[in-house]
């Protein structure tokens, strides 16, 4: 045999052969090669880079971020005019990005749960209906969701001129919808910081309450008390810094309407779409969360002599969710790498305003390793959030 | 009790019984039911017959403006008056039967390949007929031999663009998904890192961010005279990023096959490619075509994005075709529902082959 399997004391010198047999010996040579290669491609691909924008008089680097963007952005969640530097303009776009994917995730969370339920109902033609809606929305392009919902949705609704009024200042145009807002107060901030306040401290309430429990067997009505100290503090709140009322009202002023807040078209077409369309996904992570759970689980619920909604809620939710959290996350993730799609209609998120900022500027790399890093970085936050809770929630076994 | 659900045991009874029985097991078994049965009847009768009566009753398929306008329901004349543009693009008009043959040599080669699972006698003929259905199509696309004319691949698009870029993009991501796989699985750090890297990276990013890079930053990674057009960077773009997908479902398959199999090939004696290529794989492979199936109908979808780069798919066929005249401009409800309705049959079909190979893959395993 010639591969020298560690010979004891070393009965024979190793020669070039047996090094090459041996299977670490081979691993390590593998692995340079394998790094080797990356490295060529990846100096292959940086040096022509670099050529192909010295000759293109393209200078590489961030400077760019200071200049003026002198571009106008539609809508804003922070002061922006064309004035402000490139940076702020990208800033403006990853807020854009964060408040579609936020409202997204939660919306499609709780539409999915809803019809994911209903596709087990014991009810005939609610099951049939879930079903079609899931079945049909899924199989259709986001996309193709998203150009259809902004193509119907000017054309829905009247000009401003003759503005829809469902519900007294709340006023629905080809241009979005437009509903009254609370002027500015300090008071709104005591309330913000009333509220992170009473978090707090409904962390800790529940805590005891629920070593009280463990050791007293006493129940203690967490939700209500919950409710109670965040409404009461809030409202504490809202009083001590003077209760203020004012009311930005969106009114017609000529041919537009003025002041109250604007949800635009295009953040409606994105917002709609990607809701739609996740939802159907999560519909079925819920459906197969819940089937996961064995029916042995209900029936000891009920042999507990357990209300069938305290069944629900404390026995079958629980270790479905187990089931769902992996794949939820995945759908959030998808919402979330999604919402670039928002480029193809014109709402400004962070992808739009950089390729507006590419356009403007030449720096392509620049742009994209930006907006590349950012969707990385909310992918990884987002999983590592996902995994601790994960954690917390996965079945402890002894 | 007022809702007891008590039916007659058995299938006794005449029919009109059973189905009355029927309703009120699946209908009215509870007042919270019957409440839901009520209302889902009123949503159904209230958003059926109008739709109903826009998409059927009163619209018109005659391909003319004047027609459309005389109508109050849907203008299918659009779709009909346009179909060619939205189906094959700007594909030179005299040469579309050439984009059509591609089309069913494409289609019937997935069909195909996704019956062998069930078939086993095609499963041989699985990868001649890849081998020379992509040079077909190659040819029936790009012409310039066998008396075909030649047609950039600038001019191709709608269905057949489609078709090609998502087939191609995992045909071609197989291999390499496959090998991400492997490395992830490996021993050798260096290799499992360059794996996941790459595989965690692209699966961070959206599609479009990939498509942008395609579009934009590859001609930069080129070395100076050397160029490839949209379509191709757009398709390498497709390919690595699906790549990244399937590297992760081929690693569910990996873990999925047991320890012990392994060690059997093992103590055989066999190399670490033999042992994958004789015992792991076709078992790893087997469990994973579902879950390729559906990474395949997401690829189908996925590939609208190309519009957005300013290739025109099925979707931007129907762009371009509302664009062609202004008249037509504002039916576009019907030219989405046209490529929605294209879209959801493929998508829906291989959705429930994929579902029903799941259970049928699964028979081996129950007793």
């Amino acid at each position: 045999m010639s591969k020298t399997q560690q010979a004891p004391g070393g009965v024979r010198s190793k020669g070039l052969a047996d090094y090459l047999n041996d299977e670490n010996v081979r691993a390590v040579i593998y692995q340079i090669i394998a790094i080797g290669l990356v490295i060529l491609a990846g100096w292959y691909l940086v040096s022509n880079t670099l050529d192909n924008l010295e000759r293109q008089n393209i200078s590489t680097g961030f400077g760019f971020l200071d200049l003026e963007a002198s571009f106008g952005i539609s809508e804003s969640m922070i002061d922006y005019t064309p004035k402000s530097t490139y940076a702020t303009a990208l800033l403006v776009g990853l807020l854009n990005t964060v408040k579609v994917a936020f409202l997204g995730i939660v919306l499609c969370t709780i539409i999915g749960t809803i019809f994911g339920i209903a596709r087990l109902s014991s009810n005939w033609i609610v099951r049939k209906l879930a079903a079609i809606y899931v079945e049909t929305f899924r199989n259709i392009p986001v996309l193709l969701q998203l150009f259809f919902w902004y193509a119907i949705i000017p054309g829905a609704f009247p000009a401003a001129r003759n503005a829809l009024e469902p519900i007294p200042d709340v006023l629905m145009t080809n241009r979005g919808i437009y509903i009254p807002v609370p002027v500015a107060d300090n008071a709104y901030e005591f309330m913000g910081i009333a509220a992170i306040l009473a978090l707090i401290i409904i962390y800790f309430v529940k805590k005891w309450a629920d070593k009280r429990l463990d050791a007293t067997g006493q129940p203690f009505p967490i939700v209500w008390a919950s409710v109670g100290i965040f409404a009461g503090l809030v409202l504490v709140a809202y009083l001590a810094g003077g209760a203020p009322t004012a009311m930005d009202i969106p009114e017609l002023k000529g041919f537009n309407i003025r002041g109250g807040y604007n949800i635009s078209p295009e953040f409606l077409a994105v917002l709609i779409g990607l809701t739609v369309y996740t939802s159907t996904y999560v519909a079925e992570v819920v459906r197969s969360g819940i089937e996961a759970v064995p029916s042995g689980q209900w029936e000891a619920a009920d042999s507990l002599g357990l209300k069938r909604s305290v069944s629900l809620r404390k026995i079958i939710l629980p270790q479905s969710m187990r089931v769902a959290i992996p794949p939820l996350t995945n759908q959030y993730l998808n919402l979330t790498k999604n919402s670039s799609l928002a480029v193809a209609v014109g709402y400004p998120d962070l992808v739009s305003v950089s390729n507006t900022t590419m356009n403007q500027t030449g720096q392509a790399i620049e742009a994209i390793s930006i907006y590349m890093a950012v969707y990385l970085g909310l992918s990884l936050i987002t999983s590592l959030f996902m995994n601790w809770f994960n954690n917390k929630m996965a079945l402890v076994e002894r | 009790m007022a809702t007891s659900t008590q039916l007659p045991p058995g299938p006794s009874g005449t029919s009109s019984q059973r189905a009355i029985g029927w309703v009120r097991k699946n209908l009215f078994n509870s007042w919270f039911n019957s409440v839901l049965t009520i209302l889902a009847i009123a949503f159904v009768v209230w958003i059926v017959p109008p739709i109903f009566e826009w998409a059927f009753v009163k619209a018109t398929l005659t391909p003319s403006i004047e027609a459309c306008r005389a109508v109050s329901g849907a203008c299918w004349g659009f779709v009909n008056a346009n179909l060619r543009l939205i189906i094959f693009g700007v594909y030179p008009y005299d040469e579309q039967w050439r984009p059509l043959l591609a089309m069913v040599i494409l289609l019937g080669i997935i069909i195909a390949s996704l019956a062998s699972v069930k078939y086993p006698r095609l499963q041989k003929l699985v990868l001649p007929m890849w081998g020379l259905g992509i040079p077909a199509i190659a040819i029936l696309m790009w012409g310039g031999i066998l008396g075909l004319t030649y047609v950039q691949n600038s001019s191709w698009g709608g269905l057949p663009l489609t078709l090609i870029l998502s087939t191609i993009g995992v045909v071609f991501a197989f291999p390499l998904g496959l090998l991400l796989a492997l490395g992830r699985q490996s021993h050798m750090p260096a290799i499992k890192t360059i794996s996941v890297v790459y595989i965690e990276v692209i699966r961070g990013v959206p599609l479009i961010t990939v498509l942008f890079m395609a579009s934009v930053m590859f001609p930069l990674f080129l070395p100076e005279g050397v160029s490839i057009d949209k379509l191709l960077r757009a398709q390498i773009g497709i390919i690595l990023f699906t790549a990244a997908y399937l590297a992760e479902v081929f690693r569910g398959g990996l873990q999925a096959v047991p320890r012990g199999q392994f060690e059997a090939g093992d103590s055989l004696g066999l190399s670490y490619w033999q042992s994958m290529r004789l015992i792991i794989l076709p078992q790893a492979l087997r469990l994973v075509i579902p879950p390729t199936v559906n990474s395949f109908i997401s690829m189908f979808k996925d590939t609208t994005l190309v519009v957005i780069i300013g290739l025109f798919d099925l979707l931007g066929g129907v762009k371009l075709a509302l664009r062609s005249d202004p008249a037509w401009t504002k039916y576009y409800v019907e030219g989405y529902l046209f490529a929605a309705a294209i879209f959801f049959l493929i998508c829906y079909s291989m959705a429930r082959y994929s579902a029903y190979l799941e259970k049928e893959l699964r028979k081996g395993e129950r007793r």
